[in-house]
């Protein structure tokens, strides 16, 4: 079968729902956010894919992949410093274990 | 078959599988070189396009960066060797359901649509990239640019004052 957009889309969808998958059974929050940035690649995916196959010419879903690369970087270092502080404070960086703000 | 297609469906099997693996491995630090060899999978996929600048800037940014973070704060937080905790085998059962269905339909949509468009283009020269990154005129990416500049600057200095060490605790 001859590759194009449609075969790309597919993969990429798969991706992004692994993602929303383990992102929905780990309560590990570094797993947590390992899921998170399999969503973020295939939204990339996503937007390398069209713009080669419906936007050549232009770089618009080029720069949207930088910045979402540059944005992720800086999110994955946030979310990093706040589990090593919550470990820190809770002796776990399990999401079930953090409830101090439960009533 | 063409070759390159069959180097698709082999890029494109690495990453599923490998993607598959990090969110199911029951050991965290296997999941996370699961995680890199998908990160790779999908540079692959970028020079598979020809987009060789986006590959590398996957490269040096995901399997260089976030990857090596992840493993750092894997060392930091856990005793090599324990697993993790089985999850519960009803959440494991509906958020699979949930990720199926939505996987289906999108797989509908996209299967019953045809996408128009010009013709592929594979010419993309880093010099174009830095070009439109600092064009200040209609159409130009400087200001995204320093809004995320600004923003890396506000990750890092957050970074600092969130992980680091109270001062009470010398008193």
């Amino acid at each position: 079968m001859e590759v194009g957009l449609t075969q790309i889309l597919l993969l990429s969808t798969a991706l992004f729902f692994i993602g929303v998958y383990g992102f929905l059974t780990r309560r590990n929050m570094i797993t947590m956010l390992m899921a998170v940035e399999l969503m973020l690649n295939a939204v990339n995916i996503n937007f390398i894919a069209f713009n080669k196959y419906l936007w050549g010419g232009k770089l618009d879903g080029v720069f949207f992949t930088i910045f979402i690369i540059a944005i992720a970087a800086a999110e994955a270092a946030v979310a990093i410093a706040i589990v090593i502080n919550i470990y820190r404070n809770f002796g776990s960086i399990d999401a079930e274990d953090a409830d101090s703000l439960k009533l | 078959m063409e070759a390159s297609n069959i180097i698709f469906y082999l890029l494109g099997a690495l990453i599923l599988a490998c993607g598959v693996l990090a969110v199911t491995s029951r050991q965290i630090f296997r999941a996370a070189i699961y995680l890199l060899f998908c990160m790779m999978g999908v540079a692959g996929l970028y020079f598979w396009m020809q987009y060789e600048f986006i590959a590398a800037v996957q490269i040096v940014v995901y399997v260089g960066g976030i990857v090596v973070l992840i493993i750092f704060s894997i060392f930091l937080t856990h005793r090599v060797g324990n697993d993790l905790a089985e999850p519960e085998r009803k959440r494991t059962l509906f958020a699979g359901l949930a990720s199926l269905f939505a996987f289906l339909l999108f797989w509908s949509v996209i299967k019953r649509n045809e996408f128009f468009g010009e013709q592929p283009s594979g010419e993309l020269s880093v010099r174009r990239i830095g070009e439109e990154m600092l064009n200040y005129k209609q159409g130009g990416f400087v200001l995204p640019f320093e809004v995320v500049s600004i923003l890396l600057l506000a990750a890092m200095i957050g970074c600092i004052v969130i992980a680091m060490r109270a001062q009470t605790e010398k008193n």
